[in-house]
């Protein structure tokens, strides 16, 4: 059978609540639970999502090639070693925080005590957490496409004859492998 | 006892994975059972973490004089998870590869790479 | 300049990751220079390796500190005096391994980028290649429990997935999934362990654990699952099951690399048997344990690989026999670790030898898997039933095949016979009936490798291989690479083993100079 009209207009409209739900969990990651991978792999799923509900060789394949989003993974992990390397360029430490309460880019400092959190503070947390997010969200979308071009299409004659009516009732072992 | 009782959910998870993995023939079931074992073990990492009466390991929202659970061992736990993500993902798509060329996923019959 | 060379161990890593992450964009968009990308990525990580090395011996040990400026210690000022810090802690056993895997990788480097000049995919298979040297690189020089871990996990992944790369219909993904389950079985059994050790101690840190260590029943359980999980990613009986299987159906090239990493998880077993417990236990009943895990695998790996027809899984149960005689050897050592006089005499030169055989068999191995892949890649076939009169068309194939089996079997003058010699002495002292083992099992070794020569290069020359022509200049320069060591450490192992092998040996029975490297003064 194939997928309804209910299951492909509900999957419209929560995809970008889905994607929106992402973003927040990867951007507060020094604040909340949460971070880069967990952040990603939620938008990953909302990718998830889409191939569920629509047909991946009509729609998906022409319109998002998968190339895309080993370009998207890519662009993520260039971001993320070039952050390091640039603390061994400006301070001599790799992986060191070279913004972190500087006034720069989320360089406010940590304010002590209970206190509801300041999203431009961390240094270069935030932007590691992005670049990761960026990435995971790549890497798994990516993995998805390869799995479902793997399936083999059944039409919709060959899953109802598949199933002998007699079989059904008196639950024997001969019915839908 | 109360407290001991995740130990005892870890010992039992790790048995039942182990015994998934040896006994069964289909992969796809030795994969879950591997699943499985993962699972056990960020039982276990994340029940050492734990103290009493703690509260959840963040900084700007922590009151004067709590003790909060450690949370080195919450990072071990995303790693591990993170690790299980890629691995369970690339023993799927090798089932898949298996598949395709055989037709089967039973381990018993599809054999090749003998002696 | 200066930054560079304060930061090398940080650059171990560095330098085949940003390589590694850019590859897939230069395949996309500038194909042509992907084989000039992926030799100077490779170059540049192994001169990383080297410089990195030759500080440590020629300076001490190095500690290096991430996420701080340089020169910061791994404890911070307000933290108390506990070292928190993530760091790489490389003494001279780490260099020891690091000497190894750098040759060793680019010597592959360089057999690949012509053996695989037809096939599709190759961005993302270099780009795994520099991830496992990045991993195996970064598990040798971690001085923290759980980085080691995670690059354990980045081996076995990368590794699992570069097995499976040529399909040849169905048999490589069948391989590398039994090495895929193996291997995380394996690490999760560390993790297990790590968590056990980090509850007690509340460190995660190599020397803060050693210098606190004493033997309760939660530590011997963690030390059994080490062994076992470290000798299970090692090769050794009884857990060889998985080793045959991925190394006869990988790219030749990659085989001659997981060689290199499945030796980094003996060096992760040697680091927590001699540094991670240390004296804080009666080392005769384990060093037995080590002993008798040697020897079974040295006769049961030699034993399975006399009858064998392929001719990779052949060289794969000489892999599980060889690693055998490292554990012989450092087995020996540990089981006269707490007595002084017999360590001077003969355990000294018991550890030196095992520590020796590891760079022996990464580099005589390597030819030898480089030379088999050669013959593959002109003829086709993997059977030595079907393969026969090859020296007269493949002369330089012949010569590097020789030169590597004449190696492992130990004859003068290449580098297997140095190191077995030193194996065989300090054995017989130890105990005479080990010794006559390990020699049985070399003769076994030359009979089996004097059948697979004869059996592909001698004879008439057959009919269907008349065309079949010498391989390209770049996969012959590969070997030639490895075989200058071969007969390098054969004509000098007197250099070698003074400035090389000795250092790593003190590193290893002596962990009280580990600790104080960092934790500054004193246990």
């Amino acid at each position: 059978m194939t997928i309804g009209l209910i299951v492909k207009t509900t999957g419209r409209l929560l995809v970008p609540f889905i994607f929106i739900f992402g973003f927040y969990i990867v951007a507060h990651g020094h604040l909340t639970p949460g971070g880069g991978f967990q952040g990603g792999a939620v938008i990953a799923t909302g990718v998830a999502l889409i191939l569920v509900c629509y047909h991946y060789r009509e729609c998906m394949e022409k319109f998002i090639p998968v190339s895309s989003f080993k370009l998207v993974e890519s662009a993520g992990l260039i971001l993320f070693i070039c952050t390091a390397l640039a603390g061994l360029v400006v301070a001599s430490g790799f992986l060191f925080n070279w913004l972190n309460a500087t006034g720069g880019l989320f360089g406010n400092a940590v304010a002590y005590g209970i206190n509801p959190g300041d999203l431009y503070t961390a240094g270069i947390i935030p932007v590691l957490n992005f670049a990761i997010g960026i990435e995971v969200f790549g890497a798994l979308s990516a993995v998805l496409m390869f799995m479902f071009a793997g399936l083999k299409e059944t039409t919709s004659e060959e899953d109802d004859a598949e199933l002998p009516i007699e079989n059904i009732h008196k639950g024997k072992k001969g019915g839908r492998k | 006892m109360i407290a001991n009782l995740p130990f005892i959910a870890v010992a039992l998870l790790i048995g039942i994975a182990l015994a998934t993995i040896l006994l069964k023939k289909n992969m796809i079931k030795m994969v879950m059972g591997l699943a499985m074992l993962e699972g056990a073990v960020n039982l276990f990492l994340v029940t050492l973490g734990y103290r009493e009466n703690g509260i959840a390991p963040i900084f700007t929202n922590a009151p004067e004089g709590a003790d909060m659970v450690l949370p080195t061992v919450q990072a071990l736990t995303l790693t591990n998870i993170v690790i299980g993500v890629a691995t369970t993902a690339l023993m799927l798509v090798l089932v898949m590869v298996i598949y395709k060329k055989y037709g089967t996923v039973n381990a018993d019959k599809m054999r090749r790479l003998k002696e | 300049m200066n930054v560079l060379l304060d930061n090398l161990p940080a650059l171990l890593i560095a330098v085949p990751l940003f390589c590694a992450f850019l590859l897939p964009i230069i395949g996309r968009f500038v194909p042509k220079i992907r084989d000039a990308w992926i030799i100077c990525a490779s170059f540049a990580a192994s001169l990383v390796a080297v410089i990195t090395a030759f500080t440590v011996y020629t300076k001490g040990t190095i500690v290096y500190v991430f996420g701080a400026a340089a020169g910061s210690p791994a404890a911070p000022i307000d933290s108390g005096g506990i070292p928190f810090r993530i760091i790489f802690t490389i003494d001279g056993f780490g260099a020891f391994m690091l000497l190894s895997a750098a040759i060793v990788s680019f010597a592959v480097v360089l057999y690949l980028v012509s053996s695989q000049k037809e096939r599709t995919g190759r961005s993302e298979f270099y780009a795994l290649y520099l991830l496992l040297t990045a991993g195996i690189f970064g598990m040798v020089s971690t001085g923290d429990m759980f980085n080691f871990f995670v690059f354990l996990e980045i081996n076995s992944l990368a590794g699992a997935a570069l097995v499976s790369y040529h399909r040849r219909g169905g048999l490589a993904a069948e391989g590398a999934l039994k090495y895929l389950i193996v291997n995380t079985v394996g690490g999760l059994m560390v993790l297990f362990s790590i968590g056990l050790l980090y509850a007690q101690y509340n460190s995660l840190n190599m020397a803060v654990i050693a210098s606190q260590i004493s033997l309760s029943t939660l530590n011997i359980i963690a030390l059994v699952l080490f062994i076992a999980a470290l000798a299970m990613k090692a090769g050794s009986v009884p857990f060889h099951f998985a080793t045959p299987d991925a190394y006869s159906v990988a790219p030749s090239g990659i085989t001659a690399v997981m060689i290199v990493a499945s030796q980094a998880g003996l060096y992760g077993l040697f680091r927590v048997l001699f540094t991670l417990y240390g004296d804080a236990f009666n080392t005769v009943t384990l060093g037995w344990v080590i002993i008798v895990l040697g020897v079974l695998s040295m006769v049961i790996g030699v034993t399975m690989a006399i009858p064998q027809k392929d001719v990779k899984r052949l060289l794969a149960y000489h892999a599980v026999s060889q690693t055998g005689y490292m554990l012989l050897g450092v087995g020996v050592a540990l089981a006269v670790l707490g007595d002084p006089v017999a360590m001077t005499s003969y355990g000294q030169t018991a550890m030196e030898g095992g520590l020796f055989h590891i760079i022996n068999h990464a580099m005589y191995k390597g030819l030898l898997f480089l030379a088999v892949g050669a013959v593959i890649y002109r003829t086709g076939v993997w059977s030595l039933n079907k393969m026969g009169g090859l020296g007269h068309n493949m002369k330089w194939t012949m010569i590097f095949f020789l030169i590597g089996a004449l190696a492992i079997a130990g004859i003068p003058p290449f580098n297997g016979f140095a190191s077995k010699l030193m194996i065989y002495e300090s054995v017989f002292a130890f105990n005479p009936a080990l010794s006559i083992i390990a020699m049985v099992v070399s003769i076994l070794t030359l009979a089996s490798f004097m059948k697979v020569f004869h059996s592909m290069f001698m004879g008439p020359q057959l009919p269907e291989y008349a065309e079949v022509k010498e391989v390209p200049k770049l996969m012959i320069a590969g070997m030639v690479i490895l075989t200058i060591f071969v007969i390098g450490f054969g004509l000098f192992p007197d250099l070698v083993v003074n400035n090389l092998v000795a250092p790593a040996a003190d590193a290893l029975i002596n962990n009280s100079a580990y600790i104080t490297a960092v934790l500054g003064g004193g246990l």
